[in-house]
């Protein structure tokens, strides 16, 4: 097949799933490895499409836990390389997740989140969240989370992950959602060839006579060996949640309550933000664009002058355990979950707030 | 080494290949691993493609096969060793891609990826070590252990009707067309060595005129899994595993 | 606030209900307007109900899911029975007459009746209803330029159907002829 040229960058109206495959054609991707699931087929069905005639490699494994080991061996390899799936595929890639962290391997993995647990059902939800913050697979270790919100972050997101990857040698997990994988929005698509690449010296091509040979594994059987790749996973990861942390503040300024949300949930408190303003209840949205490292810091800063945090997701309650940690007691921490795909209304999140802002009113009085 | 005893006056006929590393290997004595590695490594070393080849390591007592191999190697998931494979010759297509996997994890936990890997036809060499048991844990039944066999965890003998049957993989992975030659050798004698050693170089050789997979199974011992001196497993194998595991090419380029 | 328009089309899955949300976002976009659509996905759209959202606004679209509509376009009855009342007072219904019996009770709402399946028999193309539909919604909430409307339905159908872009037009154009009529019918009442 004849090889297109490099694509300028360029404004389209597409799904999130077709806008993420797209970014990843665009940021060099050199291996994708995949297995159908919904909602997220789109990416691989996009990228069987795409990259024959443009670049990289795209290949149908036999099951996710085939995929996720495929990136393992295309990782180490050198390779710029991209999974995705949904929930109960994420939840086979980590053990591979668990060997990639450890073995310190850059590699970009999307989950579109469905609802769970179980087979559940393939409508949207967030009740990954535990699973992608606090490691996933066995053993000590985190991936770096990006949470998009938009068509324009599914595309955006592609790009900083493989960045964040290969700068810190590690695991990048974009979480999405179903809806966010469906829906159609403007996306501003950044030129092709535009992110630079080099070939880790530390990767698999090949032993040149003049150096010892690449190794890339994770089993260090001597405990004070292992020890040590902890303490160095565990000072990267201090690292990174010094330097990568990113949210998004909504109205936060002048706000006596503090909504927190991520992903699609976000999109709609900023709904419900709007809808409380008019009702002159000083509502403000804190946006985590990156689970983790969370936001921690700037979430205490505003726990000092808040009434109170309601922390808003599509799932039993997960994220809110850490925006309790880092509000530490200074305020308090309401919550509003819907489950198992389905979606809350910016309405009835409003009818949280004003519950709990007479409650707070009363309570004041 | 430094210490090494050094011979004046005599001619070098026999060494260890430059492709193996100084570290002794770690395996139970009389074990076949060692030689099997020795073979893979003389066989990179006399192609000259140190340079460009990749091997991965399984789980198994093959984990620290790259201790040994003076190469780039990347250990796989236990199973994963045809996976990781892929994704580095899918990457790397001008380059020598080989797995090197026990029982266990190529016949049982990695039997997707061995045969979905080999239905690709992805251009690899599959070396494969049959000593139905599982040795790095102790001594506990493989697919590949024979009937009434005794090991931890079939104490009373493999009951095929509860436990199932020697999986043959080789013949199994034979009929796939993604399969482009497939042979079972041994490392018992030293006439098993020399044809083990002609079927690993095919099996280079024909990734290098990229013709699909090659799936080498080696018939190797355990003298420790099966509670027996190094001189009786080799008698053992011979009486036990060859009748169920027959030597030979089971499939021929050209041969289908 | 700037100006937003959120829009539910509601159907049975093949009437082309989401093509005809996509057409308008396409539209949008080509106004240089911000724009979402959010379809329903799943299996209800193999011959169940099928939707889709789609905002056309002004400004930054918060939440692309809502629960109350300024505009709602409706192809079947069940549809017709879950949004009448998803509709904001002062908002738009325009609703397929020729297979819903149903007709809306609401009063606080403009509505229009549009026998769209039989129009589209009339023109022997059953599958433009869907067009008429679009093209009676934007005469009675002309928010975005007609050519728009036209250069989107090349981005939404297939090159394969591109030889049916004139009668879709023409479909888009009876649709806003049926709409024009009774509105100048409710004008003069």
């Amino acid at each position: 097949m004849t090889k297109e040229p490099l694509k300028p960058r360029e404004v389209k109206l597409m799904k999130g799933n077709e806008a993420l495959a797209e970014a990843a054609i665009r940021a060099g991707m050199d291996a994708y490895f995949g297995y159908p699931i919904t909602p997220q087929s789109e990416v691989l069905e996009y990228l069987t499409i795409e990259v024959p005639k443009r670049s990289g490699l795209v290949l149908q494994a036999e099951s996710e836990v085939a995929a996720i080991n495929m990136i393992y061996g295309a990782s180490g390899a050198g390779g710029r390389v991209m999974t995705s799936s949904s929930s109960p595929g994420i939840s086979l890639m980590q053990e591979g997740l668990s060997y990639i962290a450890s073995a310190e391997l850059p590699c970009l993995v999307v989950n579109v989140n469905r609802g769970g647990p179980g087979l559940g059902t393939i409508q949207p939800s967030q009740g990954d969240y535990f699973q992608s913050t606090k490691g996933g697979g066995h053993g000590d270790y985190r991936l770096i989370v990006l949470a998009p919100a938009s068509v324009q972050e599914m595309a955006d997101f592609v790009f900083d992950g493989f960045v964040l990857a290969e700068k810190y040698r590690g695991p990048v997990l974009i979480l999405a959602d179903g809806a966010l994988g469906q829906m159609m929005e403007k996306v501003d698509l950044k030129a092709e060839g535009s992110l630079p690449k080099t070939v880790p010296s530390w990767a698999t091509r090949g032993r040149s006579k003049d150096r010892d040979p690449n190794i890339i594994t994770s089993l260090f059987i001597q405990p004070e060996k292992m020890e040590q790749i902890n303490m160095r996973l565990q000072a990267k990861y201090k690292i990174i949640a010094e330097k990568e942390v990113r949210y998004e503040e909504y109205h936060t300024d002048d706000a006596d309550y503090i909504l927190v949300a991520y992903g699609l949930s976000a999109r709609i408190v900023r709904k419900t933000v709007d809808l409380a303003r008019e009702k002159g209840i000083k509502a403000g949205l804190l946006r985590p664009q990156t689970l983790f490292p969370f936001p921690s810091v700037r979430i205490a800063e505003l726990a000092k002058h808040a009434k109170a945090f309601l922390d808003v997701e599509m799932n039993a309650g997960q994220m809110v355990e850490d925006v309790r940690l880092a509000v530490n007691g200074k305020t308090e921490v309401f919550f509003k979950g819907r489950m198992g795909g389905i979606i809350p209304s910016p309405e009835e999140i409003l009818e949280e707030l004003e519950r709990i802002d007479e409650k707070i009113v009363a309570y004041q009085e | 080494m430094e210490d090494n005893l050094v011979l004046e006056g005599l001619e070098v006929v026999y060494h260890k290949p430059d492709t193996l590393t100084e570290a002794p290997f770690h395996y139970c004595p009389g074990c076949g691993h060692g030689v099997a590695h020795r073979l893979i490594m003389e066989v990179v070393e006399e192609m000259g493609i140190e340079e460009q080849t990749i091997g991965i390591a399984p789980v198994g007592c093959s984990v620290f096969a790259y201790h040994y191999m003076k190469i780039d190697m990347q250990e796989a998931a236990h199973g994963r060793a045809c996976a990781v494979a892929t994704g580095v010759k899918r990457l790397l297509p001008e380059k020598y891609v080989f797995t090197y996997q026990g029982d266990g994890d190529l016949a049982a936990i990695g039997t997707a990826e061995t045969i979905h890997t080999v239905n690709r036809g992805e251009n690899l060499a599959i070396f494969f070590i049959n000593n139905a048991i599982y040795g790095m844990t102790g001594g506990q039944m493989a697919p590949t252990s024979l009937c009434h066999q005794v090991t931890s965890t079939s104490p009373y003998g493999r009951e095929e009707k509860a436990m199932g049957f020697p999986l043959k993989m080789t013949e199994l992975v034979a009929h796939l067309p993604g399969a482009y030659y497939v042979t079972r050798q041994a490392v018992h004698t030293p006439n098993a060595v020399r044809k083990c050693k002609k079927a690993i170089r095919n099996a280079f050789e024909y990734q290098k005129e990229n013709k699909g997979t090659c799936f080498v199974e080696i018939v190797s011992n355990c003298p420790s899994g099966w509670r027996l001196t190094p001189l009786d497993s080799q008698k053992w194998l011979e009486e036990n595993m060859l009748p169920m595991y027959k030597l030979g090419d089971i499939k021929l380029p050209g041969k289908d | 606030m700037y100006k937003s328009d959120e829009i539910i089309i509601a159907g049975f899955g093949g009437q082309g209900v989401l093509s005809m949300g996509q057409t308008l976002a396409y539209a949008a976009m080509i106004d240089k307007k911000e724009t979402s659509w959010m379809p329903s996905y799943g299996p209800e759209m193999r011959g169940g109900t099928a939707n889709c959202i789609v905002i056309v606004s002004e400004g930054p679209i918060s939440s692309p899911i809502v629960t109350k509509f300024d505009s709602g376009i409706v192809l079947n009855q069940p549809s017709m029975e879950k949004f009448e009342e998803a509709i904001k007072p002062g908002g738009v219904l325009v609703y397929e007459a020729s297979t819903i019996i149903t007709a809306p009770t609401r009063t606080d709402i403009t509505v229009l009746k549009i026998p769209a399946i039989d129009e589209a028999n009339k023109m022997n193309k059953k599958q433009v209803a869907n067009m008429i539909m679009l093209g009676a919604f934007l005469e009675l909430k002309p928010i975005l330029a007609m050519e728009s409307i036209l250069s989107a339905l090349k981005k939404v159908l297939p090159e394969r159907h591109h030889h049916t872009i004139p009668l879709n037009e023409k479909a888009i154009l009876r649709g806003r002829e049926l709409a024009a009529e009774q509105l100048t019918v409710s004008n003069t009442i």
